[in-house]
């Protein structure tokens, strides 16, 4: 695999990717029900409401209720979406989800929007930063955290044939696309971008252009980065990481989450359990997020290009 | 079938002894909302619900119940095995390890007749009424039923499902509150009081029935009429007076009963209370 240099010609937010992927797997599968907790606008569903009217269910302001409808719809047959903002399809939510959706092994697409930092102005009663850790905690929940527009509509697209709990996150902001518009998303296997020797870098979400951006500098400096995008938190994909880092010899994880329970802790375990490498986890360090401009909170917060450069250059050093 | 009044005396009578003889065995339950119960439960599953001999968790084109109050499991398992789901001696394994009857009703370890986990109390009326929306998409014209606790009404998801009921008039859905005026730290009015429960209910949109949760007669007129009124495109909720451990003298009308299991003697007198009309387990 020679080195590819990833550009982007178009941003597009990755809530507008659940739209149009929940708006076309809709558009096949009849079986597919939209909730809406009072943010059809800001979740893109609004295509979906206008077009598929009986398969839409606005609940209001009512999260909770909005988590039991979503289990008793799987009762008959349906495939039901739920979306909200990240922090009120979990946080809010942790109970309904675990007894009567996960603990019942009910078919329910949790759909979350305005995830970690990058929701921006709203600041930290809306920048959920535990979500992936409360939801990866429970048994038989699938963590999907994707990249850009393309990789979110085709995971949207995705977890419609899977048959369980799938907690779907993603975000705000317009950001670049840079994977393919058809191509497939496979829940659980890990995407490499860049190949590289030196040093492994694993991301998730947003921070994946981060990445990029920062292979790029890297390149610069004459080190060669492998940039792996893990779109699936849960079932994670062990084979990809150990084989990666086996290469390498040492790695770094960039998440747009808390330090505590997030995509860096699942690596550290697989590192430990079986092979310990020099390693470092990049995330927001068990702090609540604040105001800001997208940009400027993941710069604050060190999830940009440059620190990530740092994190990598140390765990080089460290091998 | 339906069965006679005299027919659902007698599974009663039994119910409430299988419901004993599970909580004394393990020495662990919740004893006190089961007996109170136990009439609702044998009317519906005997005579009042529309449902297949075996159980499908989809449920299509037959009558749903759903139990919101799980810990009042004891009663559930009791009238699903003598309905039919399963071999009523696996009412022995009750709370036991590796057993299919979970202190709190699950799903997951795939008993007949549970078609969601209960417990962790306010979340059934959601759940009901997305089965009743599937229904309603697969053009299914059965209903669904589902059990709440008077104390339970104290959760607040139960209020956003209430409103979220009759806005989108879900007429395929009667809701049933096991009014007994207890919770376990005491009566409910002196813990968090619903005052005028059915003025909630009907404030909410809904349309509300009072019944006598021990008077099979009133109970089965009841559903009857409750059933037709759904034709109003409301939704509908059965308030049933109900006795707290009723069925054993020492157990009724006292809160004390709601979570502990009787010891020998206890058990002893309180079976001599009751009928084995149909065998014991």
């Amino acid at each position: 695999m020679e080195r590819r240099e990833y550009n982007f010609t178009e941003k597009k937010d990755t809530r507008s990717g659940f739209g149009d992927g929940l708006y076309e797997v809709g558009s096949k599968n009849k079986d597919i029900v939209a909730l809406c907790a009072d943010l059809t606008g800001s979740l893109k569903m609004g295509k979906f409401k206008e077009d598929f009217p009986e398969r839409f269910v606005q609940v209001g302001i009512a999260e909770a209720n909005m988590m039991g409808i979503a289990a008793g719809l799987t009762i008959g047959g349906k495939i039901p979406f739920t979306g909200t903002f990240a922090n009120f399809s979990t946080g809010r939510v942790y109970d309904q989800i675990r007894q009567s959706i996960a603990y019942s092994g009910k078919n329910v697409k949790i759909c979350a929007s305005h995830a970690g930092l990058t929701l921006g102005e709203d600041g930290a009663t809306h920048q959920i930063l535990e979500d992936i850790g409360m939801m990866k905690m429970l048994p038989g929940m699938t963590v999907i955290n994707p990249c850009d527009y393309n990789q979110t509509k085709n995971a949207t697209i995705a977890i419609a044939e899977h048959i369980g709990p799938v907690y779907l996150r993603f975000g705000r902001p317009k950001w670049p696309i840079f994977t393919e518009d058809n191509e497939p998303f496979i829940i659980g296997k890990a995407k490499k971008f860049v190949e590289g020797n030196d040093v492994t870098i694993f991301a998730t979400g947003h921070m994946v252009w981060q990445a990029l951006e920062a292979e790029k500098i890297l390149y610069q400096k004459g080190v060669s980065a492998e940039i792996i995008n893990i779109h699936t938190i849960k079932p994670i994909d062990k084979e990809a990481i150990l084989r990666s880092i086996s290469k390498t010899g040492c790695a770094i994880s960039c998440e747009e989450h808390n330090i505590l329970g997030g995509l860096g802790e699942s690596i550290s375990r697989i590192l430990i359990e079986n092979n310990p490498i020099p390693f470092k986890v990049l995330g927001v360090n068990d702090s609540f997020g604040e105001s800001g401009k997208p940009i400027d909170l993941l710069s604050k917060y060190g999830l940009d290009p440059k620190n990530i450069c740092k994190f990598a250059l140390d765990v080089i050093k460290r091998k | 079938m339906s069965k006679s009044i005299e027919d659902l005396k007698k599974i009663s009578s039994q119910v409430r002894r299988d419901i004993l003889r599970m909580v004394h065995n393990i020495q662990s339950g919740h004893p006190g909302g089961s007996l109170g119960c136990t009439d609702l439960l044998v009317s519906l599953f005997f005579n009042i619900m529309k449902r297949k001999e075996k159980f499908d968790m989809n449920g299509k084109d037959e009558d749903i119940f759903f139990l919101s109050n799980g810990h009042i499991s004891p009663v559930f398992y009791s009238v699903l095995s003598r309905s039919g789901y399963f071999e009523i001696n696996e009412l022995n394994t009750f709370r036991e390890l590796n057993s299919r009857l979970q202190g709190h009703p699950a799903t997951h370890e795939g008993l007949p007749g549970i078609r969601i986990a209960s417990g962790s109390l306010g979340q059934g009326l959601s759940v009901s009424i997305g089965s009743a929306l599937t229904k309603k998409l697969n053009n299914d014209k059965s209903l669904v039923y589902v059990l709440m606790g008077d104390g339970e009404l104290q959760e607040g998801q139960i209020w956003e499902a209430a409103m979220f009921a009759s806005h989108n008039k879900i007429n395929n859905l009667i809701g049933i509150i096991d009014y007994n005026g207890q919770q376990i730290d005491g009566p409910v009015d002196k813990i968090n009081s619903l005052l005028n429960l059915e003025e909630k209910f009907k404030s909410f949109g809904w349309n509300t029935f009072l019944c006598d949760g021990h008077n099979f007669e009133n109970l089965l007129k009841t559903f009857d009429d409750a059933k037709k009124r759904l034709k109003d495109n409301k939704p509908v909720v059965v308030i049933m007076k109900t006795i707290m451990g009723k069925g054993v003298d020492f157990m009724e009308n006292s809160h004390k009963w709601h979570g502990i299991a009787p010891d020998d003697d206890q058990l002893k007198k309180a079976l001599s209370q009751l009928d084995e009309t149909l065998g014991d387990y």
